[in-house]
């Protein structure tokens, strides 16, 4: 990348200053724990009149979302920003608003939910929502989390999708970490994002439509249905915001990465911050002549499975490591829908799963380091003994 | 420049946090990567810390917490005894103490012979620039003493744009002046 001038910023000051640049018409948040600074720096700009956004704290997380609904509806471009328990407090309308069809973006900042309390990183919060209806974005640090906030918005808002939009850093590890942030030029945002204008607002009097009536045995499934065609459009639709990010800003964003991937015998999957570290140890094993790869999906809804499989086709053996338990006795939910991916294909690697880092649980190197050793010992063996490990946890 | 990591100790309230960010954000300024973060567990007033800073010519993918640093900075001399502060530090580590005490005596109470032991009585020099308890910044200052990571100018501007707005021009100058002070006082052995 080209160096610009680098901001220090953390994960939560990059996408409060890309809420600025995006400058919603309406930002609904509730202004207390477990919201983070997201919203409090966003506040800031907001209270210095730097920008015309309305601002609706409320009084619950659940509030807030039924005010970004509400606010969506009438056509206003949208945004929140939530964490941990607020999401799951948030939960009855996080579905309707993507069954109703709504574009907005929701910054998440990932951390456990209680109980027993907790408040650091891990994914069960946005991975409960994963079958909420909502495209999901996991960043791997403070510069894509950045960009891909300001990326979600056309994501959201492209007419074939219409869907919101959850764009995920990992707790406390980028939304409080300080980094370097190169920024864009606020023109250039601007004129990216594009003024939106929503079909059909619930405010034009002169065009009356209704949104979210009872809708029964008669016509539920149709409209569900709807929602799983925006979804399928959406992975056909998605790369040409990818694109056109990438022709004004010169960064490509893809719905996987692939990290010395290709030539790969043994990999990792693993999704956001993680992924950094898995390409650190990467880097040392290549030194060692050790052919370790990593995958890491970027986007998880919808589910790039094509783009997954084709990616491990050279590989013999790959751990799949998951931020958060789904409690199916069966392993994590990204290790879940890769192995039902594979299932179709004719590319059949050693799968192994591993359930890492709940709570804020730190993973260093060497607990990857031993990832990739156990992928060299099922590979020698060729069959995989337990496919289900708990990675850093005391027995 | 390969990968510098750098552990602070100290005590909630202490400024462990705001120190492990100004020299990485000086640094960030100069054109390295970095990157600066505190370990978060309960967060109490007087409660034992940790903050770490990377610095490196290249980007750093690795997001985990620092178990070997190349320099470990102890804010508050009661944690000395109170915790392993030598943990994870190599044969060239250097440790850096707020203290009164000499290099020798650091040596012998945490049996640490490898390396270099610096000290600084930056909590006395915080009361006399300052005139507040607040050892963190002329910690900064011992610590370029030791690996120029950064020049004290080019610290001094980072400090100026962070502070002369919050805590204005008089405080932000005292702050400079601790941590040429404790720059000229380090003592190394």
């Amino acid at each position: 990348m080209a160096k610009s001038k680098m901001i220090p910023f953390t994960g939560d000051q990059a996408v409060a200053y890309a809420m600025k640049q995006i400058e919603p018409d309406v930002v609904a948040a509730y202004p207390i724990t477990p919201q983070t600074e997201i919203v409090m720096n966003f506040s800031n700009y907001v209270a210095n009149g730097q920008v015309q956004t309305e601002m609706i704290p409320v009084e619950s997380e659940h509030s807030a979302m039924s005010a970004c609904v509400g606010a969506a509806a009438a056509g206003a471009r949208t945004m929140t920003a939530t964490s941990a328990n607020g999401l799951a407090l948030m939960w009855e309308i996080v579905y309707i608003a993507a069954s109703t069809r709504l574009p907005m973006v929701m910054p998440v900042v990932n951390r456990a939910l209680s109980g027993p309390i907790n408040i650091h990183c891990d994914h069960s919060d946005t991975m409960g929502a994963r079958d909420s209806g909502w495209i999901q974005i996991y960043c791997e640090n403070a510069q894509e989390v950045y960009e891909n906030t300001i990326l979600a918005v056309r994501i959201a808002e492209h007419k074939k999708i219409l869907l919101p939009v959850m764009v995920c850093q990992d707790g406390f590890i980028t939304s409080h970490g300080v980094e370097g942030v190169a920024l864009l030029d606020d023109k250039k945002v601007k004129d990216f994002i594009g003024e939106y204008n929503i079909e059909n607002p619930l405010l034009d009097v002169d065009n009356p439509v209704t949104y979210g009536p009872l809708d029964l045995q008669d016509y539920y499934f149709e409209h569900k249905r709807q929602q799983s065609e925006a979804m399928k459009n959406a992975l056909i639709a998605i790369p040409e915001v990818l694109n056109e990010f990438e022709k004004t800003f010169g960064t490509k964003y893809e719905f996987i990465e692939k990290y010395k991937l290709d030539d790969a015998e043994v990999a990792i999957v693993a999704m956001s911050s993680t992924a950094g570290t898995v390409k650190f140890v990467v880097d040392e094993l290549r030194q060692k002549g050790i052919k370790a790869g990593l995958l890491r999906p970027r986007i998880f809804r919808p589910f790039p499975k094509e783009k997954i499989v084709q990616a491990l086709k050279n590989i013999k053996a790959v751990a799949i490591l998951d931020r958060s338990e789904s409690f199916s006795a069966e392993g994590g939910p990204l290790y879940t829908e890769i192995k039902s991916g594979l299932y179709d294909s004719d590319i059949k690697p050693l799968v192994t799963n591993y359930i890492y880092g709940l709570g804020g649980r730190d993973i260093f190197p060497e607990d990857i380091k031993k990832v990739y050793k156990d992928l060299e010992e099922i590979l020698s063996k060729k069959k995989v003994i337990n496919p289900l490990n708990y990675l850093g946890s005391r027995e | 420049m390969a990968m510098i990591e750098v552990r602070w100790h100290g005590r909630g309230g202490q400024g462990a946090k705001t120190a492990s960010q100004f020299l990485g954000e000086a640094a960030l300024d100069t054109g390295k990567y970095i990157q600066a973060f505190p370990e978060y567990g309960p967060e109490r007033a007087g409660a034992p810390m940790k903050a770490f800073t990377r610095i490196s010519d290249k980007p750093m993918t690795i997001h985990s917490s620092v178990t070997s640093p190349d320099i470990v900075v102890v804010i508050d001399p009661t944690l000395v005894s109170a915790i392993d502060v030598t943990e994870g530090l190599g044969d060239n580590g250097v440790l850096l103490v707020n203290t009164d005490k000499s290099p020798a005596d650091v040596r012998k109470e945490v049996n640490f012979t490898k390396g270099k032991v610096g000290t600084v009585d930056a909590t006395r020099i915080a009361l006399e620039t300052l005139n507040l308890p607040m050892p963190n910044m002329p910690m900064l200052g011992a610590l370029l003493k030791v690996n120029q990571l950064v020049s004290i100018e080019e610290l001094s501007e980072r400090v100026k744009a962070k502070f002369l707005k919050k805590i204005g021009k008089e405080k932000t100058n005292a702050n400079l002046e601790g941590i040429k002070q404790a720059y000229d006082e380090v003592k190394i052995g």
